[in-house]
């Protein structure tokens, strides 16, 4: 009760300093929480397509087909691999008309190679496994050219994890800043009743107690930052999926966990600026 | 109940403030601590309440010492001590009642157990009727009354008074003085230190006058009568 209301006290003391301490701490957690949800989205997406990873080695034309079917049969025992299927020329030809609809008419007559199509299995879908396998294949004499989705999916991982970084380093700048400006708010606070403070050890308070309303203030101002970077991302997102692509959102797991994360900041923030102008009062 | 045993304490800047100082003050005795400005006795008392710490020797008060006491174990040691000084140290935006409270809230006393608590003590002190007022309405001798009381309202083993009638005029000191008496027959020990050597010559109460951090002359150890001149 009194610890709560001390804490708005200071609100009422410095409302610039805390206004702008809550501000920070939202910056703070909206850089997380936008480049979170860009590297979220491209994860979603990067499952959706590692469904269709799929190495393709094209077989050399006249290789016997027995020849091509024991490879098959090989290649589906390796330990990434899902699935290894034979494509003869005739299924090839069919497939293209069937997949290119209406420009079905290039493909009069034409000739396709044979492939062996390989699926991988879940898990083992990231560039670095699909590029190993590629090459696995690749060492078969017969096979002519060998194509899966490298470029692709190694430039959306890159984004990803450049989306990633960006968040982290934005993200722990603007927390530092907020810490930084948690501190001064603190200090204020602090020597603004440094006499009731004094006045508290003199008849036996002990520290725990006094810095009791000052954790709580940086608690409260975390939390509140938290939520104005939720409110924030949720913005973003909307205007997203409205001008650009929809989106999915953060579940409410991670959302509890970004408020944790504001209020953590607040409560170290106060913590490290409380213990140290203390002593000094 | 509080030992001091070879005590010296030194300031980087200042020197030497207490030297060498062992002193034992036993259960609800009254002492009055004297000695020129700059003797030692401010320096003497906070070390009692442990807001300093002894450079060289040890300080034990009810069981505590300065050796090895936790912040905790001195926020434990201030409530068996009651603390008052020249200035008063009241929060001026709390009424008389409340400023004795305060004492009680912050050590985390149970509610129910405040109100009657400081209405005793208040009554104590002579000020049930001022409960109400905040400190800028009240003389200087009725503040500081409620700085006793706050003091008092924890039951302390003993009284630490640094200079309590140093802003008051000779008819308040003499009311305080009389207080701190009351308090003491009633078991409180009381160390008081002072300028006011008229106040100790009239009473017969333990006396020990400093100078340059170290006891001069103590009244329990040698006659009054033996006293350098
Ligand atoms: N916090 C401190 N830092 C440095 N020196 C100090 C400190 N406190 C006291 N001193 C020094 O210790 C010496 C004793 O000071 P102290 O306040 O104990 O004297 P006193 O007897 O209470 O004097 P007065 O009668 O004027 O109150 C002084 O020389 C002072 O300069
Ligand atoms: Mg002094």
């Amino acid at each position: 009760m009194r610890s709560l209301r001390d804490a708005l006290v200071t609100f009422r003391r410095a409302p610039l300093l805390s206004a702008l301490s809550v501000t920070t701490i939202a910056f703070s957690l909206f850089a997380f929480g936008l480049f979170g949800l860009v590297a979220l989205n491209i994860r979603e997406a990067l499952d959706r397509l590692e469904d269709r990873v799929e190495v393709r080695a094209f077989v050399a034309e006249g290789t016997p087909i027995e020849t091509i079917a024991v490879a098959t049969a090989d290649i589906a025992t390796f330990p990434e691999v899902l699935s290894a299927r034979t494509v003869t020329q005739g299924e090839a030809l069919a497939r293209a008309r069937r997949e290119l609809g209406e420009f079905r008419d290039v493909f009069e007559g034409a000739v396709l190679p044979a492939s062996i199509d390989v699926r991988l299995k879940p898990g083992f879908r990231s560039p670095a496994t699909v590029r190993s396998v590629a090459a696995r294949v690749n060492t078969y004499a017969f096979v002519d050219d060998i194509r899966y989705g490298e470029e692709w999916i190694q430039k959306l991982y890159r984004l990803r994890n450049i989306a990633g970084i960006a968040g982290l380093v934005l993200g722990l700048a603007f927390a530092s800043v907020s810490m930084i400006i948690i501190g001064a708010t603190i200090r204020m606070a602090v020597l603004a009743r440094a006499r009731e403070i004094s006045i508290m050890r003199l008849v036996g308070a002990t520290d725990s107690y006094i810095r009791r309303p000052f954790l709580l203030e940086g608690f409260a101002k975390g939390v509140m930052g938290g939520l104005l970077a939720l409110l924030l991302t949720w913005l973003a997102r909307l205007l997203i999926d409205r001008y650009i692509i929809e989106t999915v959102f953060f579940d409410q797991r991670l959302a509890a966990l970004g408020l944790l994360f504001g209020a953590m900041i607040g409560l170290v923030g106060s913590a490290v600026s409380v213990g140290r102008h203390l002593r000094s009062v | 109940m509080i030992r001091f045993f070879n005590v010296t304490k030194s300031y980087a800047r200042t020197g030497t403030a207490v030297q060498d100082i062992t002193l034992h003050v036993g259960k609800g005795e009254f002492v009055f601590l004297t000695g020129a400005s700059g003797a030692g006795k401010t320096t003497l008392l906070r070390m009692v309440y442990l807001e300093e710490r002894p450079t060289a020797g040890e300080v034990r008060v009810s069981g505590t010492s300065s050796l090895d006491a936790t912040p905790g174990d001195v926020a434990r040691l201030r409530r068996k001590l009651g603390i008052v000084f020249q200035d008063f140290r009241l929060l001026e935006n709390r009424t008389a009642e409340q400023n004795v409270a305060f004492a009680l809230e912050v050590t985390g006393a149970a509610k129910a157990t405040i109100g009657p608590k400081v209405a005793r003590v208040l009554t104590q002190v002579g000020l049930a009727s001022k409960g109400t007022a905040y400190p800028r309405e009240l003389s200087g001798g009725e503040q500081q009354r409620v700085a006793i009381a706050r003091a008092l309202v924890n039951d302390p083993f003993v009284l630490i008074a640094d200079e309590p009638t140093g802003n008051l005029d000779d008819r308040a000191t003499r009311g305080i003085f009389q207080l701190l008496r009351e308090i003491n027959a009633a078991g409180t020990a009381v160390m008081m230190a002072t300028h006011n050597l008229e106040l100790i010559r009239r009473q017969e109460f333990r006396t020990i006058e400093m100078n340059r951090g170290a006891i001069v002359f103590d009244s329990a150890n040698q006659p009054r009568m033996a006293r350098e001149p």
